[in-house]
């Protein structure tokens, strides 16, 4: 138990360390090379996710629409479907599920990527021409998931509010324009923000997770398919206790 | 050029290397013969600084590199060249890119210089028509010599070559060989080479060190090592059908 102790907090320390040497990399981020890497970047771990955050940030929104309209309207209350919605969308769900299939899908990824990089030494062979992989790999994906995160978080937002509105059409006879009313009356700036920064702390979290545990894959295959589950397991755990801990700062 | 004084290394409860002593001349192809298993690998990593020993210490070109840091260990390793065993392309760059990687990243050379450099490169290694095509549309010899444009595109002082022949057909083998040889002849490069083919290693060495067991048991030119009473040399030779009959020529490369 001790050592398991020792053995979560050394891991910890040493991806804090890893974001460290990220941020100090991040100073040759305008760089030519470096800014093409960051656009790719973007494009792979974000737009390339959009269907998927599509299906499930709309099914998510109406799933809420539905549970909480049901038991409303047995208040007659079911016009205010479009606040619950908006609000959990914004507050918790859209980063919570945003950060979720990043994890899956963009950090394992990057986690048998980096992984497979190691067992066939081109790890070793980038440090060997001098080229700092922290730089050259991991910078470049830490910033394009901490501006895409934040991005297709508020797009799941949007995503979920639509599907929200349109079970509310269609299920439980909420006209769209006063559920949309009643979102936008209902939605505050703070929501946005600090469901943003969640999100942005998130994207930070997916990669930095995913690139320590590929670095530090032994045993060839078999520690690669390790590291990648680790990755989402690990970025999983770590996106629920901090997402807790944000809502806690702000709202509590 | 490159001294292992008394190099220990401990990877899990197996003392892979055990007291290496080893000095690499100045223009010298020195090959390190040996079993599997028996820490040839780690040897050449040690050189180059991407493992440490536990015990002893590894000197290049005068400085200590088993303990150095930041940009000394940057430049120390900038006098080195490495060939590994799979090549290590970077597989989402084509064969051009890869080789021209060193350069962008290191030098402020323009991209045309950049560009006549990869091809320079990649003529030598017979592979100036394939510059783009991808680490996977390409065969395992071809990314060995990719490989090998790559470690000497920045013109290094030394290379070291883990397996270079290692999982190729014969002819690429003896064009690997050949290279590795006009390297030395021509440019004067030092260069290290690990690897169990022992027909190749008569063939390039200077002189060739056999390591057993974790230790060196034999350091001698092609002609003495073959000739050598060692047992650990005997066995070697004959399992890959080296019996001395007579003297020992070269074959002329």
């Amino acid at each position: 138990m001790g050592r398991e102790a020792l053995g979560v907090l050394r891991n910890g320390g040493r991806a804090m360390m890893l974001l460290f040497e990220s941020i100090v990399a991040m100073r040759t981020m305008f760089q030519r090379r470096a800014r093409q890497e960051i656009i790719l970047q973007m494009f792979i771990g974000g737009i390339k996710s959009l269907t998927v955050i599509t299906v499930v940030a709309a099914f998510t929104g109406m799933i809420l629409a539905l549970q909480t309209g049901i038991e409303m309207r047995k208040f007659g209350q079911e016009v205010y479907i479009g606040a619950a919605v908006m609000i959990s969308m914004l507050r918790e769900m859209g980063p919570f599920m945003t950060g979720l299939i990043l994890a899956a899908s963009v950090g394992s990824a990057i986690a048998a990527q980096m992984g497979t990089m190691v067992v066939s030494e081109e790890i070793a062979a980038l440090e060997l021409m001098s080229i700092n992989p922290v730089r050259f790999l991991v910078m470049p994906r830490l910033v394009a998931m901490a501006i895409m995160t934040p991005l297709l978080s508020f797009y799941s937002c949007i995503m979920g509010v639509v599907g929200g509105g349109l079970v509310g059409m269609t299920q439980l006879n909420v006209p769209w324009s006063a559920y949309i009313d009643n979102a936008i009356r209902f939605a505050d700036n703070k929501d946005l923000r600090v469901g943003m920064l969640k999100a942005f702390l998130f994207g930070i979290i997916i990669v930095i997770t995913a690139c320590h545990q590929g670095f530090g894959t032994t045993q060839g295959a078999v520690g690669v398919g390790n590291a990648t589950r680790r990755t989402v397991i690990i970025s999983f755990l770590v996106i629920l206790i901090v997402g807790y801990m944000v809502t806690r700062l702000f709202y509590v | 050029m490159i001294q292992l004084e008394n190099v220990t290394k401990i990877l899990g409860d197996r003392r892979i290397l055990d007291g290496v002593n080893l000095a690499v001349r100045k223009g010298e192809t020195m090959v390190i013969v040996g079993p599997s298993g028996t820490g040839k690998s780690v040897t050449l990593k040690h050189m180059v600084r991407l493992m440490t020993p536990d015990e002893g210490r590894v000197v290049v070109g005068g400085q200590v590199i088993s303990d150095a840091a930041g940009k000394t260990l940057e430049q120390l390793r900038d006098k080195f060249g490495v060939l590994f065993q799979g090549g290590a392309l970077l597989e989402w760059l084509n064969v051009g890119e890869n080789v021209a990687l060193p350069l962008r990243e290191k030098t402020r050379l323009t991209e045309e210089e950049i560009q006549a450099k990869v091809v320079e490169k990649l003529s030598m290694v017979g592979l100036e028509k394939d510059m783009e095509k991808f680490p996977s549309e390409i065969s395992g010899g071809m990314r060995k010599r990719v490989g090998l444009a790559r470690a000497i595109v920045t013109n290094p002082e030394i290379i070291l070559y883990d397996e270079p022949t290692s999982g190729l057909d014969p002819v690429s083998s003896r064009m690997i060989d050949r290279l590795i040889e006009q390297l030395r002849k021509e440019l004067g490069v030092t260069s290290v080479v690990v690897t169990h083919d022992l027909h190749s290693a008569l063939s390039i060495g200077t002189r060739i060190a056999m390591l057993t067991r974790g230790r060196i048991v034999e350091l001698a030119e092609p002609a003495d090592f073959v000739k050598s009473q060692q047992e650990d040399v005997q066995q070697f030779l004959e399992s890959q059908f080296i019996t001395i009959r007579g003297e020992w020529e070269k074959n002329g490369l």
